[in-house]
């Protein structure tokens, strides 16, 4: 186990140096990035050399690679143009984005799953049809769509909510963006959910548990959903991910100020720090999330062992 | 289906307000109708693109806060646009060149520390100086000294100070110019020039942290890319004193949902209307609906760095194309009448006496696809059978604007070919491409004025190699005469000197003006006396909040 643990941790290495790599050259190719700071007019000459020299940006690509690198493992992810420093927005950002991220994977998880072991129960039952075209139609409507239909009837029309979230982005109003960010894969979650207890449902061991008298809930919860539940913790872990770096659409709508705010103000600014800081962070976050659930198995079903 | 649904949109914001001013009896003594100068209100807001330093912040968004906590030696009438003395006692001079400036007496900073002459020389300096990387040091420019503490070419700068100021008393100081310029003290409402207390050179993180000003309003708390909110500050000295306790800027990074938030009763004031719901603004807010006349104007500029565009014969063929778009169908359909067919180079907010001139354009700018078809024919046609308008598609509407305008001119020549859009991804990438003279065709150019004189709309924009001259177009006699006008102490002599040089930009068709940007804005109904300043920017302090 210990064994594994250090070579998937050695794997991350040039995975996430290459993925870097990749993110820094993207952002390089948009070209200069001082030429946007000065509205619409020419920088100065003068004063653009001396952005360019304290960004950096005066160098060779690869050399501020390896500086940015150099920096990155002492802590400094380098300054935004604002003059902030990037972690210091990642202090701020990322509390917030991973707060609505609980909100959501706590959705995809409650919901999800109940609703999957449901209908993998009764399949063909008239639940189990309205569930299937309920999950079909949230996959088939874009996320913006549901974000802005649910900020204008709850928020507006209704005034159940605000439609905008406070700075503070506390859990309760993330509710709403929670749910937003999570209807697709909360879709998907009760379908995985779905087809792999109505597959398990008929193993032998299952029959066996049920001929050995035991009650029917200590059989679908130990036996049948135990079991079932691998794809869906693969689907999961990987979602934290993309639920963390796709949440740019939802955090718009809702005014949410956290990673997807900044990726998207550092795009438009082609600020190279902010982006590949954040998606560095995001890569991190992306590789530990698949490690984990592959340990996570090992949990599930006990057959599973690593060396 | 539409219109119903914003139907019932109004009604509830309505409703909404309704019951915001019913709740906000209770925070408030006074309630009703009248202002209550302790009630505070939220504001959209954008994050500002640089640090707020004065001489730093060259956008809108830093530049609303800046007008808030800051107060320059003159400031520009939020209706008029005339520069009035704010801060100065006077400023004299007698050869346009060699100005003289006494403050007025009794300003403090909200620290506490006294505004002197000291406070503006130091502010200037340090905005001038090329190791502080202002963005706005060019605005010292046309004071005595700046080559040396801004030296162009990049080498390092010989003094730190700018040789032409000087403190001649605790409330004096002289300026000295490297040129005749008699409209310089108009300039000085600009927050570039705003003065600045010691605390900002002694403790510079800190008070980007929280900047302390001499404005009506102070910085109560700001949390960087979220929230400022600022108070009245009741120390303030100038007579425009806050008539509303507070002000909340919100950062919002979708202008539709601040939208949206006006209209559930969760922000009070949006000063940038999105633009897809012009065509509901009206029914949603009535006369809460903000639709004014801004300082900017936007053209389209030529690459006369190019051969094609710059042979003779070729002002005839951009003369065709300007005559080729239908700016008022344009502004109607696409704007909703939120912009206003351009007939010169400057802007209506100028006034008649500051030198706008409605119609100077003449035909140029008249619609007529028959004379269009004519010019560029005689001009030896499009280069390459067609032209390409270059924009950003990041920001704004300029995709629709650009399309309109290519489908009017293809129309006007009956060719389907003959004028295509070239977006550019990102405004950093478009900016560099023109800064890199990669231009093949016309391309967008906005200018947002500085402060309101005529100056402002020419020389930056078409004087040869100046700093805002993307299009790098060059006349001798249009040179000759700004500087004429420039050396001119009579204003209403050098104003008819700038629209001189206006006519040689005319005929040589420079650029083509296409229309007037209005600023927009919507409130709530606990508001009122909302106004937009020349600049597009509400003139917070005299917003009433009930």
């Amino acid at each position: 186990m210990g064994r594994y643990v250090v070579r998937r941790l050695l794997q991350m290495i040039p995975v996430f140096i290459g993925a870097t790599l990749l993110i820094f050259l993207m952002v390089n190719v948009m070209g200069d990035p001082i030429a946007g700071l000065c509205g619409d007019r020419q920088c100065d000459p003068a004063t653009a050399a001396q952005l360019k020299k304290e960004f950096g940006l005066d160098k060779p690509v690869w050399q501020q690679y390896l500086t940015y690198m150099g920096n990155v493992f002492t802590g400094d992810f380098g300054t935004a143009f604002n003059g902030q420093k990037v972690t210091e927005l990642m202090s701020t950002a990322f509390p917030v984005t991973i707060r609505l991220t609980i909100v959501a994977i706590l959705f995809e998880i409650v919901i999800g799953i109940t609703l999957g072991v449901v209908t993998g129960l009764r399949r063909g039952k008239p639940v189990d049809t309205s569930v299937l075209m309920l999950t079909l139609v949230v996959i088939s409507v874009p996320t913006f769509v549901t974000g802005l239909l649910l900020q204008l009837l709850l928020g507006v029309e209704w005034g159940w909510i605000k439609p905008s979230v406070s700075s503070d982005a506390t859990f309760s109003e993330l509710i709403v963006p929670g749910l937003v960010l999570a209807s697709v894969s909360l879709a998907y979650v009760t379908r995985l959910t779905r087809t792999s207890i109505a597959e398990n449902r008929r193993s032998d061991y299952v029959r066996t548990a049920v001929a050995k008298g035991l009650p029917r809930r200590r059989v679908i919860t130990r036996h049948l959903l135990r079991n079932s539940l691998i794809p869906v913790v693969t689907f999961i872990g990987t979602d934290i991910g993309a639920l963390m770096g796709g949440a740019i659409v939802t955090e718009r709508i809702f005014n949410i100020h956290g990673v997807g705010y900044q990726l998207y103000q550092g795009i438009l600014r082609q600020n190279t720090q902010t982006v590949v800081g954040f998606v560095t962070v995001l890569v991190l976050v992306f590789l530990v999330a698949n490690l984990l659930v592959d340990l996570l198995y090992a949990v599930l079903d006990p057959r599973i062992r690593y060396a | 289906m539409r219109g119903a649904t914003h139907a019932k949109w109004a009604a509830c914001a309505a409703a909404v307000a309704l019951a915001a001013t019913a709740c906000g009896g209770g925070d408030s003594d006074s309630g009703g109708g009248s202002g209550d100068s302790s009630a505070t209100l939220s504001s959209s807001w954008g994050d500002p693109q640089n640090p707020l330093e004065p001489a730093n912040t060259n956008e809108v968004q830093g530049g609303k806060v800046l007008d808030m906590i800051f107060r320059s030696l003159k400031k520009y009438n939020p209706e008029t646009g005339k520069a009035e003395d704010m801060l100065a006692e006077k400023i004299e001079t007698s050869d346009s060149q060699n100005f003289t400036v006494t403050v007025k007496d009794g300003w403090t900073f909200s620290n506490g520390e006294k505004v002197t002459a000291k406070s503006f020389v130091d502010a200037w300096n340090y905005g001038a100086s090329l190791k502080n990387n202002q963005k706005n040091a060019y605005f010292f420019g046309y004071i005595d000294g700046y080559d040396k503490v801004h030296p162009e070419d990049g080498s390092k700068q010989t003094a730190q100070t700018l040789s032409g100021l000087k403190v001649t008393g605790d409330l004096t100081f002289t300026v000295k110019l490297n040129q005749k310029f008699s409209t310089f003290p108009d300039t000085l409402g600009y927050p570039a020039y705003a003065p600045l207390p010691q605390a900002f050179f002694t403790d510079h993180d800190g008070w980007l942290k929280k900047p302390v000003g001499n404005g009506p309003y102070t910085i109560e708390s700001y949390t960087k890319g979220s929230q400022m909110s600022l108070k009245k500050w009741d120390g303030y000295h100038g007579d425009d004193k806050a008539q509303n306790g507070g002000v909340t800027l919100k950062v919002y990074t979708d202008n539709n949902t601040a939208y949206t938030d006006l209209m559930a009763g969760n922000l009070d004031l949006v000063d940038d209307i999105p633009a897809a719901q012009l065509k509901n603004v009206q029914s949603d807010l009535g006369d809460r609906y903000l639709n004014t006349p801004a300082g900017i104007i936007q053209t389209l500029a030529f690459p006369f760095y190019d051969k094609n565009w710059n042979k003779a014969g070729m002002e005839k063929v951009r003369t065709g194309l300007s005559r080729a778009i239908n700016r008022d169908q344009i502004t109607k359909t696409i704007f909703n009448d939120t912009r206003t067919p351009a007939s010169d180079w400057t802007s209506p907010v100028l006034g008649e006496a500051g030198g706008f001139k409605e119609g100077l354009c003449g035909d140029a700018c008249e619609y007529d696809p028959d004379a269009a078809k004519k010019l560029i024919e005689e001009g030896g046609g499009l280069p390459g059978g067609q032209v390409k308008i270059t924009y950003n598609a990041d920001t704004g509407s300029h995709k629709q604007w650009v399309d309109a305008v290519c489908n009017s001119i293809n129309n006007a020549l009956d060719n389907d070919k003959a004028c295509v859009g070239n977006p550019v991804g990102t405004f950093a990438d478009y900016r560099n491409q023109i800064t890199e003279k990669k231009m093949s065709g016309p391309f967008r150019a906005g200018w947002q004025m500085d402060y309101p004189l005529i100056q402002n709309f020419l020389q930056p924009l078409y004087y040869t190699n100046a700093s805002s001259n993307d299009g790098k177009w060059s006349n001798k006699d249009f040179d000759k005469l700004v500087d004429e006008a420039n050396a001119e102490t009579d204003t209403a002599k050098a104003v008819s000197k700038f629209q001189d040089a206006e006519k040689v930009l005319r005929d040589n068709m420079g650029a083509i003006p296409l229309w007037y940007q209005n600023g927009s804005a919507g409130y709530s109904e606990r508001l009122s006396n909302v106004k937009l300043n020349p600049f597009s920017v509400p003139v917070y302090n005299e917003i009433k909040v009930s």
